[in-house]
């Protein structure tokens, strides 16, 4: 067949198909209308196939390839029910991920906790070690803080706007570090390393240093509650850079790129948890954590509440055989 | 010699294939999607206008917050969260792939195999733009988008996405009327394209280079060089519509 008569035998096709494309890349379009699509594109790609394979001129094949790609793009658009999605995550998605990753979470456990208790004790021990990790300054200023003279803890007077301010702060602050904990774990897992290291070093050293002075209750009453959040927090995002670290390190059958690119698909979705976990801690940072008109009794049970909600949620949860779709 | 394995991206031009950065998948449907991944300046060109759009809402946000005091305090580091991270996750997964200023810039960001970019991909290359950004002024971003035959920054290689040109609507080339003729000998399908491609891009070269390029055909043609642009077009004429 000559070009000009299959141009001619076809035209119409391809305007409609046009037409229809236009409302579908609008968001316009009609659902009458648009069920014939997949036909009207399978044909196009019938079309352009039969151009190629028949030397028919560049123009209308590109013409005809510019029509498929834009069918492609509209064929396969990712449809999101992100509600439903978030929702199947969170009732077990999340749970069931962090056990199948459980070697990275398990190691960047052992980094984080690891360094946080024992330079938590070396601390408590040998109180001077608090200097060579922070500054005097920044010492003294985390102690005004926790002083329990301090009516609330955090600000001498806060008031709701203070919540807002905190709430803010440890949103970005928190979900900033964790986000960069899990990038950087693209530099062989060294960046995830550091982080939790610096963090757990960090943490156990204010632990250390606040329990040694007796600071105790005003400190751990603060702490228990949000930490049960924060704390598996940064492990995960850690745990999901070591993931990406070592698929390049140890690529297995995979080339490196194919490794990574495998790796962090499921790293994204560990750091999708992790964004929940923080946006709960910070939550409960601002507008529990620093409450004073509670006792600090209230304060453990509740935190120690929490732990075991966290803990029990990632050793029981989607454990069901069939999870609800 | 040790043994290499075959390298995934071919580095000498295979006879007869041209040398371009056009990428080729092929879908279920058995075509081939043709797409063309943008440059580095082309990008760099792209964030900076993004970079722009950010620092302008941030300024405006932080200044309207402000007057809000510490509530206001507060605001404003949640938006300065969502502007500094999810900025362009918002964006390219909402709005078909395109930041503002990739959309300024006639860019476009997909997945590997042509499907529209989604939520997971997106997070990905965009929170390991960390690592892109580093040790100073995007240097592994750079150099890994020079690096790789697609102009994949870091981010791109693990989320699996490609950044690359929209097309943009084609215009009919004017065709030149001559007297259809059936060619003198059969031609291969190359040659039909490459003729029907001379005849469809004759405003798109000078009549000086049009008779140049057609008298290389003069001698398999038999007529006369000056003659030979004229014939050319009566092939692909014949070649297109009924002899």
């Amino acid at each position: 067949m000559k070009q000009s008569l299959f141009e001619t035998r076809h035209q119409a096709d391809w305007q409609r198909f046009t037409s229809l494309l236009d409302a579908l890349e609008r968001g316009k379009a009609d659902r009458q209308a648009s069920q014939t699509f997949a036909g009207e594109y399978r044909r196009l790609c019938h079309h352009l196939a039969l151009a190629q394979e028949r030397g028919y001129s560049s123009h209308l094949i590109d013409q005809l390839q510019l029509l498929a790609m834009r069918g492609h793009q509209q064929f396969y658009r990712h449809r999101s029910h992100l509600g439903a999605q978030i929702i199947a995550f969170v009732l077990g998605g999340f749970a069931r991920l962090v056990r199948e990753e459980w070697r990275t979470v398990l190691l960047a456990t052992l980094m984080f906790f690891g360094s946080l208790i024992l330079m938590g004790v070396l601390v408590y021990v040998f109180p001077d070690l608090i200097y060579s990790v922070m500054a005097p300054d920044q010492v003294s200023d985390m102690e005004r803080m926790y002083d329990p003279e301090a009516r609330r803890i955090g600000r001498s007077e806060r008031d709701a706007g203070d919540d807002w301010m905190m709430f803010g702060y440890y949103i970005m602050n928190n979900i900033g570090i964790s986000f960069q904990t899990f990038a950087s774990g693209l530099l062989f897992g060294l960046g995830s390393l550091f982080f939790l290291l610096f963090n757990g070093l960090t943490i156990g050293a204010v632990a250390g240093h606040l329990t040694q002075v007796g600071y105790t209750e005003t400190f751990w009453s603060f702490v228990i509650g949000h930490g049960a959040f924060e704390l598996t927090g940064i492990v995960f995002s850690g745990a999901a850079g070591l993931k990406m670290g070592w698929a390049l390190l140890a690529p297995g059958r995979f080339t490196r790129a194919e490794a990574l690119r495998l790796a962090a698909g499921r790293a994204v979705q560990l750091v999708a948890g992790v964004i929940l976990f923080l946006l709960i801690a910070a939550f409960i940072e601002a507008y529990w954590s620093s409450m004073t008109f509670t006792t600090p009794l209230v304060k453990y049970i509740v935190g120690a509440g929490l732990w075991t909600f966290v803990l029990s949620y990632f050793v029981f949860a989607g454990r069901g055989a069939h999870a609800p779709d | 010699m040790p043994h290499s394995p075959a390298p995934a991206i071919q580095t000498t031009p295979v006879p007869g294939t041209l040398l371009d950065t056009r990428f080729h998948v092929e879908t279920p449907e058995g075509i081939d999607l043709v797409m063309r991944p943008a440059g580095l300046l082309v990008r760099a060109l792209a964030f900076a206008i993004d970079l722009a759009i950010r620092g302008l809402i941030l300024g405006v946000g932080f200044f309207l917050l402000s007057l809000l005091g510490q509530l206001g305090m507060g605001l404003g580091a949640i938006m300065f969260f969502l502007v500094n991270w999810w900025y362009m996750v918002l964006f390219e997964v909402l709005n078909q792939g395109r930041s503002p200023g990739k959309q300024y810039m006639g860019l476009r960001v997909v997945h590997d195999d042509g499907t529209p970019i989604g939520w997971a991909a997106s997070l990905t290359r965009n929170l390991l733009r960390f690592v892109d950004v580093l040790p100073f002024a995007y240097a592994f971003g750079i150099l890994s988008c020079l690096y790789s035959g697609t102009f994949k920054r870091l981010g791109d290689l693990a989320a699996g996405s490609l950044v690359v040109y929209r097309d943009t609507a084609l215009q009919r080339p004017p065709l030149v009327a001559a007297e259809p003729l059936r060619a003198p000998f059969p031609l291969s399908l190359n040659e039909q394209r490459a003729l029907m491609g001379f005849s469809e891009r004759q405003a798109e070269l000078s009549a000086a280079r049009r008779q140049e390029l057609a008298a290389i055909l003069a001698e398999p043609l038999q007529v006369p060089a000056d003659q030979a642009e004229h014939q050319l077009n009566r092939i692909a004429s014949g070649l297109r519509g009924p002899v």
